[in-house]
């Protein structure tokens, strides 16, 4: 077995494979690297500010990707935008105002709570809430259910034997009991 | 007695909730396809029914010479975001050679992030539609005007103000149902037909 398996892994072809693996993984690595182009920030707090606020921002062009991932030329002017403005000391509301001021709050991936898109964010807690109504209500339902059944059982051994009372008085008799007593002798 | 009256009501909640998941379906179906019919790359811009942005640029054939939307006020015009590197620009470029012929509408160009001879190179292939060609060479202006998808067409009011834009190459349709109409009968002319290629 272990023989066998230092075999497949030595033969020419099982390291031809792994050789194209290992060189794709390195070229995929290198193609998301090569997105970002080198920044240098005198302090490291700004450093940290501008690497948050390239993640914030979504690249208009890559609609999927924010800045810091993304290749586009615009996706580079606007880190570039960026950084210009972390060195001339603006703030990161300032930053994310300048852009949403431009390409609206749609380049914004966490934008700020307004009725517009409100739906967005409380939908899928009242969703939740609908669903977790629904739920208990089922769950009530079925208890209540389950209550009557067991009361309804109960009690029907006191039930057959008013039915076999009445039976014996022929006089209070009603038409469905008649129909009901004649099953009778079938049950047990 | 009590047997044959619960469950006739059992079949008839039966049949509803049945109804209940095809409910669900055909709403959460409407909804995504609709969601389908969209162009997520049209954005609304933030730009509509605000002050144009300003911008003091070079001309392209005039370098020593600026242009900026100050300049044009008090007429209604057109801003036109292009570049020769741009496909889809090619695909308005008729168009907008039919518009300049067939109107009297302001058309500024905004050549966004070009090499000026490129530029001039691609309009003295192709026919020249602009009245003026601001050179955004940076592209500075680009991202005060939002521009992310070039090309991309707004419309300016005699007050500065942008009323309109249109994301990507214009098809004779946005152009006759979306833009002409925001000019008055004098400036348009006739509607533009264009069987001249246009947005094929």
């Amino acid at each position: 077995m272990n023989n066998h398996f230092y075999r497949v892994l030595t033969s020419k072809a099982t390291r031809i494979a792994m050789l194209c693996l290992g060189l794709v993984l390195m070229a995929s690595n290198n193609m998301s690297f090569a997105a970002i182009e080198e920044v240098r920030f005198e302090e490291a707090a700004l450093e940290k500010r501008y690497q948050g606020l390239i993640a914030e921002l979504r690249c208009l062009v890559c609609q999927n990707q924010n800045l810091a991932d993304s290749d586009a030329s615009l996706a580079k002017d606007l880190r570039k935008k960026t950084e210009d403005m972390l060195k001339a000391g603006k703030s990161d509301q300032e930053i994310l105002s300048y852009m949403s001021d431009r390409y609206g709050e749609f380049v914004l991936y966490r934008p700020p709570f307004s009725l517009s898109n409100a739906l967005l964010w409380v939908g899928p807690f009242v969703l939740l809430l609908l669903a977790a109504t629904a739920l208990l209500l089922n769950i009530r339902k079925r208890q209540r259910n389950e209550v009557l059944k067991s009361t309804y059982a109960k009690d029907e051994s006191k039930h057959i034997k008013v039915r076999n009372l009445l039976n014996d008085a022929p006089s209070l008799r009603s038409e469905g009991d008649e129909k009901n007593s004649s099953d009778k002798p079938n049950k047990p | 007695m009590y047997r044959t009256h619960p469950s006739t009501t059992q079949s008839g909640e039966f049949s509803v909730k049945f109804l209940v998941p095809l409910l669900i379906f055909i709403t959460l179906a409407t909804f995504l396809g609709i969601g389908l019919t969209l162009n997520p790359r049209d954005l609304p811009s933030t730009l509509i029914g605000k002050p144009a942005p300003e911008f003091s640029l070079a001309q392209l054939y005039k370098p020593e010479e600026t242009i900026s939307p100050a300049d044009l006020k008090g007429q209604r015009w057109l801003l036109n975001v292009w570049a020769s590197w741009c496909v889809g620009c090619r695909v308005e470029h008729p168009l907008l050679n039919e518009l300049a012929e067939k109107t009297t509408i302001t058309l500024l160009g905004l050549n966004y992030k070009d090499d000026p001879k490129n530029a001039i190179q691609w309009l003295s292939e192709r026919g020249n539609p602009y009245g003026l060609i601001a050179k955004d060479l940076s592209g500075d202006a680009g991202i005060d005007w939002g521009v992310y998808g070039v090309p991309e067409t707004f419309v300016i009011d005699e007050e500065g103000n942008v009323i309109y834009k249109h994301t990507g190459p214009i098809s004779v349709k946005a152009l006759n149902e979306e833009i002409l109409p925001l000019f008055d009968k004098a400036a348009q002319a006739n509607s533009v037909s264009s069987n001249s290629a246009g947005g094929k």
